[in-house]
């Protein structure tokens, strides 16, 4: 038997990232507790940092035009620019994480119980948070680029393990930050488990889990059409709940609300992004060949999606809950993206770039919203319920105007990179012949707005609670977040071009396989 | 030399500038310097205009986001020219009426001043942009300052009225960014620029679709009946600067998009859909005057008076004539300046007594005679009075309309009949008559509304007689207008109306 071969520096990302977790967890082990924050510290924003630098050296290197590990990893254009992403999301979410006082001191302490109190007053703190997150984060970059269902299933695994945990860590509203733990746990088990179930109908239609191949077994297997459409159908499932699609919405908004904050900006922003890559990649290369087929309901899927994101979000009381149906509203619009896919490769670079600059600028507007969230506090906390930001615009206006930009990017207004994503596209469904579920999309558009501006309205147009909430003064951490998230805003608001083009760049190719 | 772009900067700088002014006394005074600057530049620029020359004059082109094949591309043609000239004209008037409007409201003066300075670099991109795109992008941003003016600054129900503009004026552009991209995707040209676009579209049925998505957006903005709903709201409780500005400028990107984008990219379906129209704009005549007859509050009065003036501007637009067009163009000046003193001075009025209610008034001529003086030359100029600006106009789309639609423009030109009732009636209920109690001791228009309302009042005056000088300007660009759109005034129409 020959030993495989693996190409280690094009994956390298990965394993700088998977490392520095598994010093983490060493860092757990040995250290003293009192240093090891300041161990864990440099090495995750390093270990991100380092990914990143390997991203960038690979892609100027040249992009490869075959899959590594022997076919089961795809480093491609796509890959490498939606790992850029996700390490860029991932460093500053960690910037917002690395925050003090987000997690509880004792997790496994029954909420409210007098261990909790000890160890509040102890000081504990759960280091661990930081392993985690970057187990997480590896997760989110195997995901996009596996090129087999297998490895895919163990990269979701490895990225969504974690992010349970990290769920129930809240160290306010204990209960319900434990309930979206639980409720997270279960549904995911549920949509991996229909996952795991459709790679295995996919195996016993292609004989192969490898991407690739299910695609060409499309036209040359015949009479398997009950595995093959079972097979998708179930895999679909398991993708779409991880992007948030409805009728798989639902966990959504419980998630986000109970978790802890910098947690659900990595949620919303980082695995979004690597779930929408996973998406693509099943769907265009293994299901490519039966677009006719799943087009149809997919775009089923895309407008109860965005219909139900954009109309559930009104009536929402809680800023996260609002913040989560605004993210299902989203995954709703890049869905038109993806439907947007024809025979033609030049319009599917097309779509798939439009995509990419999309999953970037919304991510990055994301962190910035939900960094500003952590920053409303009351006496027990972050300030939830959205009544309680009347009138922050005359306490604090640039914090408000801050959030109301953020917010006015979410409505895709012109001079927002928001309104870029959107009108990229839009602009590609267009030219796939997607016209009426691009109409659908901006008549959700127009209904969203009308959430965003309501927050917009209460915290400029109201009179501030006499009791109100207070604006925590940042840590250089928040505060950084903040601002390279408003700046990202505006100059991709204003020239898109650069990241236009490395999207484009990098969907020139789309994947290889 | 780059004078839109000057223009902007200029705005748009000043704007930064006075939001870190911490003084807002020196916020105020940096503001109407700037706007002044901002004045005397378009003044400039427009003595350098030829009207015989090129079409587009003044223009820049630069690769914006190659992308998507936009570009920053800015150029005026007569009817942008006239159109930033109000703009420019209109904005240190209107900071100078503004002077203490802005206290009265919950938020910082300077980032009310700052705020106009952005609107107003936004009024004079979206007029000079000559890519669809970047129009687009001026068309919406533009809703944002609005909207914070009124919903931070305006009256008691400001939260509800701006909420309500900002989502017509966005449902309506969120229609138009499809037909947008349809455009870019159909016509297959790779590039946003204007001139280019021009008779790209040639399949009837799909520039009927396109014309809707555009004409839907303008008619929301202009706005024209059963678009309108949201105007009264808005501009009654926008402060009495900010509502000139909505009703004076930014409804005017409605009738000039009409007139600019759809008549000229979609002439096949503009003609297709005049007759419904021009239908419209007659209802919206007649009914914004018979409604306007009914108000109890002066600013909602002013408003519904708008809609049945952009029912002409509309009408004009449509006939598609020379007369027509030109005097729509026209229109949109003139009424600009007139509805803008209209406002302002029963801004004036309504900021001494602190009602809007005409009930409240009476006999205001006695205490405060210029106040009355003034407001009853603004009130007949709005009637089109013989010898004020507007007569000029509206007589122009009358008769432009008749050439080819006789019954409409009869039944429109009931509208003067009805301006007479609403304006003088509002007269007589206000100034005329016994001195009501709340109303005595009013003080008269001091200094600075003395140069708010002089100028728009000469102004009013000297275009009445003299409009030569903007038709110069408007009607070549016009001329060139009707051209693309083909229309030699379809003698068959004037037989089939004559009939």
């Amino acid at each position: 038997m020959n030993a495989p071969t693996i190409e280690y520096l094009q994956l390298a990302p990965l394993l700088t990232v998977f490392g520095a977790a598994i010093l983490g967890v060493l860092v757990e082990a040995f250290a003293p507790r009192y240093l090891r924050r300041a161990m864990h510290i440099p090495i995750t924003l390093l270990s991100l940092a380092g990914a990143f630098a390997l991203v960038i050296v690979q892609t100027v290197k040249g992009v490869p035009t075959k899959p590594s590990a022997m076919g089961a990893v795809a480093v491609d254009g796509p890959t490498l620019f939606i790992w850029g992403t996700i390490l860029v999301l991932a460093f500053v979410s960690l910037l917002l994480l690395n925050d003090e006082d987000h997690f509880v001191p004792a997790a496994a302490a029954v909420p409210g119980s007098a261990e909790e109190e000890r160890a509040l007053i102890e000081g504990n703190v759960h280091t661990e948070v930081y392993p985690l997150a970057l187990f997480a984060i590896g997760g989110m970059l195997l995901f996009p680029a596996s090129n087999d269902l297998l490895i895919m299933f163990v990269a979701l695994e490895v990225m969504s393990l974690p992010l349970y945990l990290l769920c129930g860590l809240a160290r306010r509203r204990r209960l319900l930050s434990q309930e979206s733990a639980m409720k997270y746990f279960l549904l995911g088990a549920f949509s991996s488990a229909f996952f795991l179930y459709g790679t295995a109908l996919l195996y016993g239609f292609a004989g192969s889990v490898d991407l690739a191949k299910i695609g060409t077994a499309l036209g040359t297997v015949g009479g398997q059409d009950a595995l093959l459409y079972t097979g998708a159908a179930l895999l679909g499932v398991g993708l779409l709940f991880k992007i948030g699609a409805a009728p798989f919405q639902s966990w959504k908004p419980d998630v986000y609300q109970g978790a802890p904050t910098p947690v659900t900006a990595l949620m919303a922003s980082g695995t979004l992004v690597a779930a929408f890559g996973a998406l693509l990649r099943v769907f265009w290369i293994a299901l490519g060949n039966l677009d006719w087929d799943w087009s149809g309901i997919m775009w089923g899927v895309a407008i109860l999606t965005m219909v139900a994101g954009a109309i559930l979000a009104i009536t929402q009381t809680d800023i996260k809950r609002m913040l989560a149906y605004s993210s299902i509203a989203h995954a709703g619009f890049l869905l038109v993206g993806v439907v947007a896919i024809t025979a033609d490769p030049k319009q599917n670079a097309l779509a798939l770039s439009a995509i990419l600059f999309y999953l970037a600028v919304y991510g990055i507007t994301t962190i910035g919203a939900f960094a500003i969230v952590t920053m409303v506090r009351d006496a027990g906390g972050e300030a939830w319920h959205l009544s309680r930001w009347a009138g922050l615009g005359k306490r604090s206006p640039k914090l408000a105007g801050l959030f109301a930009f953020f917010l006015l990017a979410f409505a895709g207004i012109p001079l927002t990179s928001g309104f870029f994503g959107k009108y990229a596209v839009f602009q590609a469904a267009v030219s796939g012949g997607a016209l009426p579920l691009v109409v659908v999309g901006v008549v959700s558009s127009a209904i969203a707005a009308f959430f965003y501006v309501r927050v917009i309205v209460l915290m400029f147009f109201s009179d501030p609670a006499p009791d109100g909430p207070s604006v925590v003064l940042p840590s250089w951490g928040t505060a950084s977040v903040v601002g390279f998230a408003a700046l990202a805003t505006v100059v991709l608001g204003v020239f898109p071009q650069p990241v236009l083009d490395l999207a484009q760049s990098a969907a020139g190719s789309l994947f290889v396989h | 030399m780059p004078w839109l772009s000057i223009l902007m900067g200029v705005s748009a700088l000043g704007a930064l500038g006075v939001a870190f002014v911490k003084n807002d006394k020196l916020a105020k005074q940096a503001t109407l310097a700037v706007s002044l600057v901002v004045m005397v530049l378009t003044i400039v620029m427009t003595v350098q205009f030829s009207p015989n020359g090129d079409r587009f004059q003044f223009a820049e082109t630069y690769d914006w986001i190659p992308a998507f094949g936009v570009h920053y591309a800015v150029a005026v043609d007569g009817v942008a020219l006239v159109l930033i000239l109000l703009s420019a004209i209109l904005v240190p008037i209107v900071v100078l009426a503004s002077w203490h409007d802005a206290e009265a409201g919950k938020r910082s003066v300077r980032t009310y001043f700052s705020l106009l300075l952005v609107l107003e670099a936004m009024m004079i991109g979206v007029f000079a942009a000559t890519d669809v795109f970047l129009f687009y992008v001026f068309f919406e941003a533009m809703l944002i300052p609005m909207y914070f003016m009124i919903g931070s600054y305006g009256g008691a129900q400001r939260s509800y009225a701006a909420v309500k503009f900002l989502l017509y004026s966005l449902f309506g552009g969120l229609l138009m960014l499809v037909a947008v991209i349809a455009l870019y995707v159909i016509a297959g040209k790779g590039t946003f620029l204007f001139p280019e676009l021009i008779g790209a579209i040639t399949d009837p049925t799909t520039q009927k679709w396109l014309f809707l998505g555009f004409f839907i957006a303008f008619a929301i903005k202009a706005p024209l009946w059963p678009f309108h709903t949201w105007l009264p709201d808005a501009a009654a409780q926008a402060p009495a600067g900010a509502a000139v500005l909505l009703v004076g400028v930014l409804d005017k990107v409605g009738t000039y998009g009409m007139l600019r984008f759809c008549l000229e990219l979609f002439p096949e379906a503009s003609k297709w859909a005049t007759p419904v129209v021009i239908a419209l704009a007659v209802i919206g005549i007649v009914y914004g005057a018979i409604v306007a007859i009914g108000q109890t509050d002066i600013k909602r009065l002013i408003a519904y008076t708008s809609i049945s003036h952009f029912g002409f501007i509309a009408m004009g637009v449509f006939a598609m004539t020379q007369n027509g067009a030109a005097g729509s163009a026209l229109y949109m000046v003139n009424h600009g300046f007139a509805t803008g003193a209209l406002f302002l001075i029963a801004g004036f009025l309504i900021y001494r007594r602190g009602s809007a209610f005409i009930s409240d008034y009476g006999g205001v001529q006695k205490v405060a005679p210029i106040l009355a003086g003034t407001f009853l030359v603004a009130g007949l100029s709005g009637l089109s009075l013989p010898g004020l600006s507007p007569f000029v106009s509206e007589f122009m789309v009358l008769l432009g309309t008749y050439e080819v639609y006789a019954v409409p423009a009869i039944i429109g030109a009931t509208g003067v009949v009805l301006a007479a009732i609403y304006i003088l009636w509002m007269y007589q209920r206000t100034m005329n008559g016994p001195t009501a109690e709340s109303v005595q001791g009013m003080a008269d228009l001091n200094s600075r509304e003395r140069w708010v309302v002089g100028p728009l009042i000469a102004l009013i005056i000297v275009l009445g007689f003299f409009p030569k000088p903007l038709l110069d300007v408007i009607n070549p660009s016009v001329k060139e207008t009707i051209h693309n759109v083909s229309v030699t005034a379809p003698a068959s129409a004037v037989a089939k109306e004559g009939q």
